[in-house]
């Protein structure tokens, strides 16, 4: 191997576990080959080194001193948690109080036996769960656990003493662990200790631990709990000198792949390739490939099928499902595909005749894969414990099953014998017409019709019956139309060729219709399931608001998994630890009860993994809760309340028939189109989250930048005109009644000049001041619209008074019919003639003209929408440059100026005229005061509905 | 009708002919005038621009310390800012109007239409919004001391001519109108109008008040009467009637006739 660099990506990942690691509490395991040999005596007296040396906060958890003086004395001193009693079936139980224990937030806290089960009703199913959680609440935790315990030894634990262990451990908890330290007994010792009856023995297991505590055994266990400590070691060896850039014996490569199929032998299976990747430091990958005959899996093959995912999962192997046609091929290209060198499987099970009709699943492994080794491996050991069960083992779920499982996905099921009947009856019918057309001449013939009778049966009514069919037609014809006829005896040797030809074409022709029924109903069911899955992504896509997007996922949830749906959204800030629960964005009604389903959802939400029904974690809820994530992140928990009509809910799959509206979490198709859902949903809704956000941050920016725009333009607005006016007084003041020798402003004409320019800019100031507060006004809605009517004419002749200053010297045309009567706020609207009257004088030359022009105004018609009423148009134009095309629209934004820097402002007047006008129902645009020539000069035009003239009190 | 009639005890409604002896001799003693406002700068601004008009400031920095200046020391006008702290405007002059017909100036900010009608109908005589300039708040006080005073005559003469402008002159006891040395025709109630406004010419008159004059108790809510009517009278004594030179539109308040 080339001395490699390590890979950096590989390291960051390495820094931030470890980084993550001094967040989390540390896990010390006192491991041991059986019981007996001293682990929770070690660990106390650890403990008490802890407090005396260490001064840490000891808590014990659970600690069970079976009654022995010697342990039960280290306990004195030590605090101890209230266990928490769980009443299950009229028997109290004792269990780790969990939650006592994160609220508490001990240092470090003991708890004996790690592979312990929960009684029924806590939190999680097992007790390393429980510790897993205190581990991230960041408690240290001391505890215990034998080898046997041990998920990837397991089995051979089993095949060395005989003794089948339930409670196990992932390995990966081991793996994670802190410290593991071995409590080690020679064996003679251990045995010594187990005559005095120093071993705590329950007394119903008493046989079985008879058998346990022999020497053989006894050894056999040291050394495994010694090589796997070892093992264990060596890794952390690996890690510190990936870490440290110690690069010899870097990475070696390999992968191995484990065909993971729903026969019982596949657990061992998995077990040994894990063994085998563990002691060649290689990754470990489960493969299940689903074949089109995988779909008419009994539910029990499902469940365990599952059940060895999980425990893939469970020893840090990666569970992986694909779907192909071709088991065996699909295999060795996703090996490829992900670099596997070693791929495992299992011995094949199956006579040898059945390889010269079809090639085995190994063969094709074998030879579709010259560079990956093949391992193959026994499966017998436990197939003899299981085949009373009268499971058939396979590797990769690659062959049939269970010819019996009439009744088929898709298809009503009308009684199980009624196929059978029916199958008899196209039998019948055959070979009465073969006696009517052929009567006993023609064999071939009467053989061809009874197979057609067959293929009828098999595309009707499935294979089962089919086989029925072929067994039967088989017969009729022996019977009837071979001599001797009306006896099954056969004259002839060459009818038995006959009858042999016959069967085996039958059972081909049922055979083949199977598949082509099978590969249909799979084509069909995933052709729903996509259907179900686009109109979901369709339903979610089209959503507008956040609630139509609830609603419609809720819908779709609830159709696509036949239960009450409830989803639940939390906030999105994220990073702060104490991020609220989230809370109810949507449910059906009578499904979510805070009291009962806060603990489950929280959890779910905190730990974002499924708990609820079906799960290991806090399975005695009503609901299965499952987290829904964004792409950037936890979004918020979906609630599945399993309505009546779907029982089948469990992961033991108990529930028979094929209720496609019903959920089984051990089914990885159905975990799947959970998975998709939640991720879709998931991500609508972070996608509304998001767009909400964004529409937020605009907002903000906006607020901002108005805020600046007001800040800059108003304080550079009042400083100009205050600086002007402060110089000028001030020069004013300086000058005294009698300043000889000094250049004062004796002059009297300097003296009005200067008054002038002062009360100019107080005047300016005071525009600004006023604009500032209507805007003001405007923007807090304070601004109130009492319509009178009143005359234009009037309005007009007003803000002429009232700019007379300013429009001196220029000719004002006015073309203001004396009758007309508008409906408004006069002194709004004066204000904003004022306006435009200002900004006219502002952008013209001095002295051009202004022109007013006031009309009545047919409103245009709209179809489809009633007629609007009249309005009346008053337009104000000047001859100055203009306003251009693109800034039309813009120019009545606040704070906008078209060209900055001329004349004085804040770019507010236009933006209250529009408020004003829209307040009146009005519409005010600008655009040239030639429409022909761009820079004639500009027109404003206001225009105000009249509304209904007769209600107005028009009359003269 | 308000007409302003010196001290007459009754109430502030009173009547033309209700007129008695004012105050004389105003032209030789100075008049004496009420500056209620809050503001020290204001109250500073209007001493300074009315002392130097040869005016007498008397400053009352509330509404309470007002109608006590008020009653004490019976100014000839009273200029009085709507934004008081202590009491509101409108109370000001109600109290002042329960023994005092004395001119009222009303300073209120701009956009308080409805507070300025209110005020104007509870009996104040005119009003000045801010920011005003210190010459309109001196002709404002001119016109009202020269209305007390023209109240005043009113009662001693028999006929009166008034001059609106170069132009026109109206001989109210003749009921004739000339423009240009032509006579006018207007209608009687286009007469009754121009007359209502000539008795308090410079002033503004609320819609109300002119409403109540003219057409009688009633009718004070058509405003599109009046409109019509002064539509009409502009049309014949202005030159340009668009932008009227002295029938000028108060928007919202009122009108008033403006003589150069």
């Amino acid at each position: 191997m080339t001395s490699r660099r390590p890979d950096p990506d590989e390291l960051l990942e390495r820094v931030r576990a470890v980084e993550e690691e001094a967040a989390r509490g540390k896990l010390t395991i006192f491991f041991g080959a059986a019981p007996g040999v001293g682990k929770t005596y070690t660990m106390l007296e650890a403990a008490r080194t802890e407090v005396s040396d260490g001064h840490r906060d000891v808590v014990i958890g659970v600690v069970e001193t079976h009654g022995r003086y010697d342990t039960g004395s280290l306990i004195i001193g030590l605090e101890l948690l209230p266990r928490r009693v769980y009443e299950h079936r009229a028997i109290k139980l004792e269990e780790l109080d969990l939650d006592g224990a994160l609220r508490r937030k001990p240092g470090l806290i003991l708890v004996d036996e790690l592979a312990h089960t929960n009684a029924p009703g806590g939190r999680h199913t097992k007790r390393w769960q429980d510790v897993e959680e205190l581990l991230n609440a960041g408690i240290d935790v001391f505890t215990t656990l034998n080898v046997q315990h041990l998920e990837s030894l397991n089995d051979v634990v089993a095949q060395i003493t005989g003794v089948v262990v339930r409670e196990t451990v992932p390995d990966s908890v081991f793996d994670k662990a802190y410290e593991v330290r071995v409590v080690d007994l020679p064996v003679d010792e251990l045995l010594e200790r187990l005559r005095e009856g120093k071993v705590y023995v329950p007394a119903q297991a008493a046989h079985a631990v008879q058998n346990f505590f022999k020497e053989g055994n006894l050894i056999a266990l040291r050394e495994l709990a010694l090589r796997r400590t070892a093992e264990r070691v060596e890794a952390k060896m690996r890690v510190y000198k990936a870490v440290h850039g110690i690069d010899e014996s870097w990475h070696t490569g390999e992968r191995v792949l484990v065909c993971v199929s729903p026969s019982p032998s596949s657990a061992r299976l998995i077990r040994a390739a894990r063994r085998m990747a563990t002691s060649l430091h290689a990754e470990l990958l489960g493969l299940y490939v689903e074949t089109p005959a995988s779909i008419r899996m009994s539910n029990a093959d499902r469940e365990r099928l599952a059940q060895h995912m999980r425990l893939v999962e469970s020893l840090d192997g990666e569970p992986i499902t694909v779907r192909a046609e071709n088991a065996a091929l699909e295999t060795v290209q996703y090996a490829r595909k992900r670099n596997v060198t070693k791929i495992v499987v299992g011995k094949p099970t199956h006579p040898r005749w059945r390889d010269i009709i079809r090639p085995s699943f190994l063969d094709d492994i074998v030879r579709h894969s010259p560079e990956i080794d093949v391992y193959v491996i026994s499966g017998l050991r436990e197939d003899r414990a299981t085949k009373a069960a009268g499971a058939l083992g396979r590797v990769a779920g690659s062959e049939e099953r269970e010819p019996l499982a009439a009744g088929d996905a898709g298809e009503p099921r009308h009684g199980r014998l009624a196929p059978f009947a029916y199958g008899a009856m196209v039998v019948t019918t055959a070979t009465a017409i073969s006696w009517v057309s052929f009567g006993r001449t023609e064999l071939a013939d009467i053989v061809m019709i009874h197979l057609l009778g067959v293929v009828i049966v098999a595309m009707r009514f499935g294979y089962a019956p089919s086989i029925f069919a072929a067994v039967l037609s088989v017969l009729a014809v022996d019977f009837v139309f071979v001599p001797p006829y009306l006896s099954f005896a056969v004259s002839d040797l060459r009818h038995l060729a006959t009858f042999a030809v016959m069967f085996v074409v039958a059972v081909v022709i049922s055979h083949l219709t199977r598949r082509i029924r099978e590969q249909a109903d799979s084509a069909r069911r995933r052709e729903r399931r996509t259907a179900g899955l686009y109109a979901i992504s369709r339903g979610l896509g089209l959503a507008k608001s956040r609630e139509e997007l609830l609603e419609t996922a809720a819908r779709h949830l609830r159709e696509a998994l036949g239960a009450n749906i409830a989803i639940f959204l939390g906030s999105r800030e994220e990073g702060s630890l104490a991020a609220a629960i989230p809370e109810v964005a949507f449910a059906d009604p009578d499904t979510v009860s805070q009291e009962k389903d806060g603990g489950v959802i929280e959890w779910v939400w905190n730990n974002q993994r499924p708990a609820g029904i079906g799960t290991d974690t806090l399975p005695s809820s009503r609901a299965l809760v499952v987290p829904l994530k964004g792409s950037k992140g936890r979004v918020g928990v979906l609630a599945i309340y399993p309505t009546t009509s779907s029982a089948a809910f469990s992961s033991n799959a108990a529930a028979p028939g094929e209720d496609h509206a019903s959920l089984r979490l051990g089914d990885p198709d159905d975990r799947q189109l959970l998975e998709t859902l939640t991720g879709l949903v998931g991500s609508a809704i972070e996608r509304t989250q998001l767009a909400e956000e964004a529409r937020r941050a605009r907002l903000r920016a906006e607020t901002e930048h108005l805020r600046n725009a007001l800040l800059s333009s108003v304080s550079h607005d009042l400083r100009t005109p205050l600086g002007v006016i402060t110089g000028a007084t001030s020069a004013l003041l300086e000058d005294g009644p009698a300043s000889e020798g000094r250049a004062g402003v004796t002059d009297e004409t300097m003296r009005r000049e200067l008054l002038q320019t002062a009360h100019d800019e107080a005047q300016r100031l005071t525009r600004l001041v006023r604009n500032l507060l209507d805007m003001t006004r405007l923007e807090a809605g304070a601004l109130k619209i009492k319509k009178v009517p009143e005359s234009v004419e009037e309005i007009v002749g007003s803000a002429l008074a009232r700019t007379a200053d300013r429009l001196r010297g220029r000719d004002v045309e006015l073309d203001v019919p004396s009758d007309l009567v508008v409906p408004c706020d006069p002194a709004l609207i004066e204000q904003v003639l004022i306006n435009l009257l200002e900004n006219a004088t502002k952008y013209s030359p001095p002295k051009s003209p202004i022109a007013i022009r006031a009309k009545r105004q047919r409103a245009a018609p709209m179809a489809g929408s009633p007629p609007k009423p009249d309005q009346v148009e008053i337009a104000v134009s000047d001859r100055g440059p203009g306003v251009a095309a693109k800034d039309r629209e813009r120019i009545f934004d606040k704070f906008y100026r078209a060209n900055e820097g001329e004349g004085g402002g804040v770019g507010l007047g236009l933006t209250i005229c529009r408020g004003i006008i829209s307040a009146h129902g009005g519409t005010i645009e600008v655009d040239a005061a030639d429409p022909a020539r761009e820079a004639s000069g500009a027109t404003f035009r206001i225009r105000l509905p009249l509304s209904n003239p007769n209600a107005a009190g028009d009359r003269p | 009708m308000i007409l302003l009639s010196g001290n007459s005890s009754g109430g502030g409604v009173a009547s033309k002919d209700g007129a008695s002896g004012a105050p004389s001799a105003r032209e030789s003693v100075a008049a004496r005038v009420l500056v209620i406002d809050d503001e020290p700068q204001m109250r500073k601004l209007v001493r300074i621009a009315l002392a130097s008009s040869g005016y007498r400031v008397i400053e009352a920095a509330s509404g309470q310390e007002g109608i006590t200046q008020a009653s004490l020391y019976t100014p000839d006008v009273v200029v009085l800012d709507l934004g008081l702290p202590d009491m509101d405007g409108v109370d000001v002059v109600k109290a002042i109007r329960e023994w005092s017909a004395v001119p009222i100036l009303v300073i209120s900010a701009r956009g308080n239409e409805e507070g300025k009608v209110k005020v104007l109908d509870e009996g104040a005589d005119d009003y000045v919004t801010k920011p005003f300039g210190a010459p309109e708040l001196l002709a404002r006080i001119r016109v009202a001391l020269r209305h007390s005073a023209l109240v005043a005559r009113d009662a001693a003469m028999t006929t009166s001519v008034v001059n609106i402008g170069p132009d026109i002159t109206i001989d109210l006891a003749k009921r004739l109108v000339m423009r240009k040395g032509e006579e006018i025709h207007l209608t009687p109630i286009e007469y009754k109008l121009l007359v209502t406004l000539v008795k308090q010419a410079g002033m503004v008159i609320t819609h109300r008040h002119l409403l109540e004059q003219v057409w009688g108790p009633g009718n004070s809510e058509r405003v599109e009467y009046l409109r019509v009517y002064m539509t009409q009278l502009r049309s014949k004594l202005e030159e340009q009637p668009a932008q009227p030179r002295y029938l000028r539109t108060e928007l919202g308040i009122g009108y008033r006739l403006k003589i150069d």
